[in-house]
């Protein structure tokens, strides 16, 4: 791609960006949403973190592990541990990304 | 400058913004190095990497188009690749719509583009109640300031350091880590939980499809599950 393609392809990207978070946000009257989608929007944000981590958990490039020597699984166990322990995000990052990089440098898994 | 003619900066929910979102920062910080050092690695000059980051501010959509673009995919499809990653944005501006829709057209537009999913997580978190309040929009500033430094930073500072960064040191685990915890504290009911886990199964169960739509699968499948749930428990609790 020149230089040129790529500058325009990344402005184009910026507009893709806001359109669609501000899909609802920006038409100037409210599209009337049915009840039931207004209702079930509360269950959408812890959806979408789950539906992330959840496949860093337990997928190794999209194969479940076949060992249990798998350093994810023992900083995921560390943190949760940590978490429901202190209640603290940022000691539950430091926790479980020590525990990763021990058994991955460490041990060497 | 941001048209807030009333300084949210001095309203104490903007303190608070600030401080809900400091803890998530570090997760943030460790994703948006990584995407910083991945523009640079697939091939951006330094300053198309810089207008990336500050331009397209979604790190999702950016590691999504990055390997489009160097395999000269057409623009049109680079695009479509980014709109369906942000399909999720637009399950979430009905939520900000609820809270904002009341705002100048000119206000929303400039919301929107800080208005990236944890932002909306943890807005949610503070205002469960989806109606316009006070405080609101401080709260949204302190949030917004917080995860655009704590990105834009990082990333800036990995488009700089790429050639010295090597990529199989785990970082994004952090990230990863970040979001299981904001997780965690959002599990307030049976039904959330009931929601979460079919998002999990769904997320896992879907994963091969391309472009992230395992993302909006189960976002999907959490709403409908949580919708039976709190249905049916509403009206159980609802017997003598």
């Amino acid at each position: 791609m020149t230089t040129w393609g790529a500058f325009w392809t990344i402005c184009g990207l910026a507009v893709v960006s806001v359109l669609t978070r501000g899909f609802l946000m920006l038409p100037k009257r409210e599209w009337p949403l049915p009840g039931w989608l207004h209702r079930g929007l509360r269950h959408a944000p812890l959806a979408a973190l789950v539906a992330v981590v959840a496949p860093e958990v337990v997928l190794r490039s999209g194969q479940l592990p076949t060992t249990w020597r798998d350093p994810q699984l023992f900083a995921v166990a560390a943190a949760l541990v940590w978490y429901y322990w202190r209640r603290s995000i940022l000691g539950t990052i430091v926790v479980g990304t020590a525990v990763l990089l021990g058994l991955r440098v460490g041990l060497g898994w | 400058m941001a048209p807030t003619a009333e300084r949210p900066w001095r309203h104490p929910e903007f303190r608070q913004g600030v401080h809900d979102m400091a803890e998530v920062a570090l997760g943030v910080g460790a994703w948006g190095l990584i995407t910083g050092v991945t523009m640079v690695k697939a091939g951006l000059s330094v300053p198309l990497a810089l207008a990336m980051s500050l331009l397209v501010y979604a790190g999702s959509a950016q590691l999504t188009a990055l390997p489009l673009m160097a395999g000269g995919a057409p623009m049109w499809l680079v695009w479509a690749a980014a709109a369906c990653v942000n399909l999720r944005f637009v399950i979430f501006s009905a939520g900000w719509r609820s809270h904002f829709g009341h705002l100048s057209r000119a206000r929303r537009l400039w919301l929107t583009y800080f208005a990236v999913d944890l932002n909306y997580v943890v807005f949610a978190r503070r205002f469960p109640r989806r109606e316009p309040g006070p405080g609101q929009e401080p709260y949204f500033w302190g949030g917004a300031l917080v995860v655009w430094v704590g990105w834009q930073l990082p990333s800036v500072l990995g488009i700089v350091l790429a050639p010295y960064i090597p990529t199989g040191w785990g970082l994004g685990f952090a990230g990863t880590l970040a979001l299981l915890a904001i997780s965690c504290g959002m599990l307030t009911d049976r039904a959330t939980g009931l929601g979460a886990a079919a998002a999990g199964c769904a997320a896992v169960a879907a994963y091969a499809l391309p472009l992230k739509l395992n993302i909006v699968v189960a976002i999907a499948a959490a709403v409908s599950v949580g919708l039976l749930a709190d249905h049916r428990w509403a009206r159980g609790r609802s017997l003598p």
